[in-house]
């Protein structure tokens, strides 16, 4: 059932991000100060926005999942939270090289959204260690929801405190006055949020569908083979789809 | 609310028979302060320094107290005995932040005086009011969001590692609003106005998290 609509999904992503690269390349100008290198901002700021995203959404799937008990939502904010911690990795390797391009160091620590993003990097990267330390799946799965509702609830209150800890060098591209980007490049900046977040979706649907299939082919195995008990998946941070395994007493 | 008194002297009563937190974490803070005084190779602090030493400092001794406050229910079954008892199931949260922040208050009464007697170089008198009531907010916060990461981190096989992980990142705004109300009470030429800005950050904060952690407390403890 995940697998479905994936095709066209796939299709649109694949569109959607060629079009934003030809328009970061060919038609979007370069910038006045800083040239060439300010292209990095069309990959760099929507991974960021979609990492983000990723995690609040990975929080409300967990508040989906201690409120129904249904351990798909376990799932589904477990590979959220995997491919957001993805993404953040490359906001944080896109983010120094743009620093180093445009103000002479890898790291600069008084920019508040580079730093707010390594702490909630920091406190995500917690959640596969807490995973694979709960052996039972589904005190694990309840940990790990009460582990990304926290973390979700974190992530505007963190970016608030470090804002507002530094002065302002990061350039606020979302502002509330509605930004100060010339027309050419707000319309490829858009186009390429789109694709990114068009690519989150599609990995997202692709790691649940794969999850999905090898949790059916397990239970068909499981049927072929008559009584024999489930084979041992082994002790792993990714919770699977298939009925919870009881231990064996 | 009978539950929670109940509790909460049990939680004092235990500690001041066992004495298993409070000194350690006092003990700790002062040797940390020595350890900064060879590691920064000063004699004495101010400003934004004294304010950074002194809150990473209290900061990792509660990190010790994390680590050991839902010890003894997990090793002797109180987890059990309480889920049996019918009340109410956020009065251990409850319960476990005030002691966790009757611990911070001890910790402090300790560690301050010690503080301005071994590194700070102003005198404390202009600065002591004001920076009780900051040390109260921010740990009002720490005993929150100690309890909630411990709690989430002792079913796990490595508690003392998931424990400390998950808390300092979470525990970051505090620092930062805790050391930037204070450096400059710690200033060289005598204590300035705290900035309001960031005392309200720490409330905001202390809100959040007590409201949240009271939300998903209690699926950490059905078992």
């Amino acid at each position: 059932m995940y697998g479905k609509g994936l095709r066209p999904l796939s299709l649109a992503s694949a569109a959607t991000l060629t079009a934003a690269f030809a328009l970061v390349f060919f038609y979007a100008p370069n910038d006045a100060d800083q040239g060439f290198v300010q292209k990095i901002f069309y990959v760099h700021v929507p991974m960021a926005i979609v990492a983000l995203g990723g995690f609040v959404a990975a929080g409300l799937m967990a508040i989906a999942h201690l409120r129904s008990g249904d351990r798909r939502w376990d799932v589904r904010s477990y590979v959220a939270i995997h491919l957001s911690l993805i993404l953040a990795i490359g906001v944080l390797v896109t983010g120094a090289i743009w620093a180093k391009a445009s103000w002479g160091h890898w790291w600069v620590w008084d920019e508040p959204t580079l730093v707010s993003f390594l702490i909630i990097f920091l406190l995500y990267a917690t959640y596969q260690p807490l995973r694979f330390s709960i052996e039972n799946p589904e005190r694990q799965a309840r940990y790990a929801s009460v582990f990304a509702i926290t973390a979700g609830a974190f992530v505007p209150l963190n970016f608030i405190a470090v804002r507002l800890a530094q002065a302002y060098t990061h350039p606020r591209v979302l502002s509330t006055t509605g930004g100060n980007l010339p027309g050419s490049m707000r319309l490829t900046f858009l186009v390429a949020l789109a694709g990114m977040a068009l690519l989150y979706v599609t990995l997202w649907k692709y790691e649940m569908a794969s999850k999905h299939a090898s949790a059916q082919l397990r239970a068909l195995r499981r049927k072929l083979a008559g009584e024999e008990p489930p084979l041992p998946a082994g002790r792993s941070a990714a919770p699977s789809l298939a009925a919870p395994a009881q231990p064996v007493p | 609310m009978r539950t929670v008194g109940t509790l909460v002297r049990k939680e004092l009563l235990l500690e001041y028979r066992a004495k298993e937190s409070v000194p350690a974490m006092a003990l700790f803070s002062l040797t940390t302060f020595v350890i900064f005084h060879f590691g920064l190779h000063r004699t004495s602090l101010s400003g934004d320094l004294a304010a950074g030493v002194l809150w990473v400092t209290l900061l990792f001794a509660a990190m010790l107290g994390v680590n050991r406050l839902f010890v003894a229910e997990h090793e002797q079954g109180g987890f059990d005995a309480f889920l049996l008892a019918p009340v109410d199931r956020s009065a251990l949260l409850v319960a476990k932040a005030a002691a966790l922040f009757a611990y911070l208050v001890i910790v402090e009464l300790v560690a301050v005086p010690a503080f301005f007697l071994l590194l700070a170089g102003p005198s404390p008198g202009q600065a002591l009011p004001d920076l009780l009531w900051i040390l109260l907010l921010a740990d009002l916060g720490v005993a929150v969001v100690g309890t909630l990461t411990s709690a989430l981190a002792i079913q796990t096989r490595a508690r003392d590692l998931i424990g400390p992980l998950t808390a300092l990142p979470l525990l970051i705004p505090v620092v930062i609003a805790g050391a930037r109300a204070t450096e400059p009470l710690l200033g060289a030429s005598g204590a300035g106005a705290v900035p309001l800005k960031w005392a309200a950050i720490l409330g905001l904060y202390d809100v959040v998290f007590a409201l949240l952690s009271y939300a998903v407390f209690d699926f950490l403890l059905e078992d």
